[in-house]
């Protein structure tokens, strides 16, 4: 018993090391890889977070939230994968010939970057539908969408305020 | 203020503070605003519920074909494209008998049949085999790792394993190879306040051979029905207690 924990110990410190060596002598490359540049929201002008929130936690909302909605049945909470595909489903040439709105290659951008390889869409279609998400309510090509915009312009209230 | 209003007051504060009911309001100028939704929580699911369905297997046998094709429709399966006929998934099936001793005949449907002890859940080794407070049963798809324990300890064989790739889902109803699947008694549209599609189409058809209400609730048309008709539950000796009825069975 005592030699295994001895190795087990020594096998965590060499992992240890080993994420020490590995940090100091291949810092991440910003120049390698272009950095990831996913389209603007296909409605709305700001998301449930602000922009750097939803980068780093967006997966913890949506799991948090998807297993309060499966498991307890609370439903219409602020954060919501359908919501997503409402704003964020774009047309891509990869799905569907370019037919569909999808939320695809939108996570896509970013998550290819990250080499992260997650496995929503084997069950989720991310394709838009008519009414999906909350949002869906003004539809974007509705006449009042422009007026607002323009309205928002000219009183300075750009999309980053 | 009464303790009543307080209590609406808290809830109200409480919504507001989880974000829920809080309405996208966009100003169109100082004073001017535009309201394009009002989002509500609903929920969570409980125990005062009980979720249920009378099935009345008097009915003429054409209704259950409208049944089965509305659960098609709504939930996304029964495709034949790219599928095995022999391993498709059913969530819900027509079912004939016979008593051989009479003949007297019956049809039937039979699809999950949310039960209050269910042993798929007993055997799901993940966790993914579930019942939520309300009794309605469940597969949690995102943590189901395909064993198909509970389709071997389903009375019923009403699971379903989903063997070939999915197309076209719904976006209330994802699907995916490898999950185990089955009715969900339309819990999308339950928590709406809305029926299930399968008694929905029986009712547009202008019949009441599935009554879907909440058996917990006295004044409800299904608890009614079961305290005045002598009603069945299938295989009842396994005392798994369904929240399927039947009558005429």
């Amino acid at each position: 018993m005592r030699s295994a924990s001895r190795i087990l110990s020594l096998t965590v410190l060499g992992f240890a090391l080993l994420a020490i060596g590995l940090g100091i002598s291949s810092p991440a490359q910003a120049g390698d890889v272009p950095l990831p540049n996913p389209a603007k929201a296909f409605k709305g002008e700001q998301c449930v977070e602000p922009n750097d929130v939803m980068r780093r936690n967006h997966f913890e909302f949506l799991k948090h939230q998807r297993d309060e909605t499966l498991r307890e049945g609370i439903r219409g909470q602020k954060y919501s994968l359908n919501d997503c595909v409402d704003c964020h489903a774009v047309k891509s040439p990869d799905v569907a010939g370019g037919k569909v709105r999808t939320l695809k290659p939108f996570c896509k951008e970013c998550h290819d970057y990250a080499a992260v390889s997650i496995d929503c869409f084997a069950c989720h279609t991310g394709a838009a539908v008519p009414g999906i998400g909350k949002q869906s309510a003004l539809p974007s090509n509705h006449d009042v969408t422009n007026a607002i915009a323009a309205l928002e312009k000219h009183l300075g209230k750009g999309a980053d305020q | 203020m009464t303790d009543k209003s307080m209590n609406s007051v808290d809830k109200a504060r409480r919504n507001l503070l989880k974000g829920g009911a809080a309405a996208a309001v966009v100003t169109l100028a100082p004073g001017v605003t535009l309201q394009t939704v009002q989002a509500a929580v609903t929920g969570p699911a409980t125990s005062a519920k009980r979720w249920g369905m009378l099935v009345d297997a008097n009915a003429p046998e054409g209704v259950w074909d409208l049944a089965v094709e509305a659960c098609k429709a709504e939930q996304g399966w029964g495709k034949t494209e790219n599928v095995n006929q022999a391993t498709d998934p059913q969530w819900i099936r027509k079912v004939s008998i016979k008593d051989p001793k009479t003949g007297a005949k019956a049809t039937l449907p039979v699809m999950c049949q949310h039960c209050a002890k269910p042993p798929c859940v007993d055997v799901c080794p993940t966790g993914a085999s579930m019942k939520r407070a309300d009794g309605i049963v469940l597969v949690d798809k995102h943590i189901c790792i395909g064993c198909r324990f509970c389709m071997m300890a389903c009375p019923y064989s009403c699971r379903s394993f989903v063997h070939e790739d999915v197309r076209g889902q719904k976006p209330h109803m994802p699907r995916g190879k490898g999950t185990v699947e089955a009715c969900t008694m339309c819990v999308h549209r339950v928590d709406k306040g809305q029926k299930p599609a399968c008694v929905d189409a029986v009712n547009a058809a202008g019949s009441n051979a599935i009554i879907f209400g909440d058996l917990n609730d006295p004044n409800s048309d299904i608890a009614r029905a079961v305290s005045k008709f002598v009603t069945q539950r299938i295989r009842s000796d396994l005392g798994v207690e369904p929240g399927i009825h039947y009558r005429g069975i």
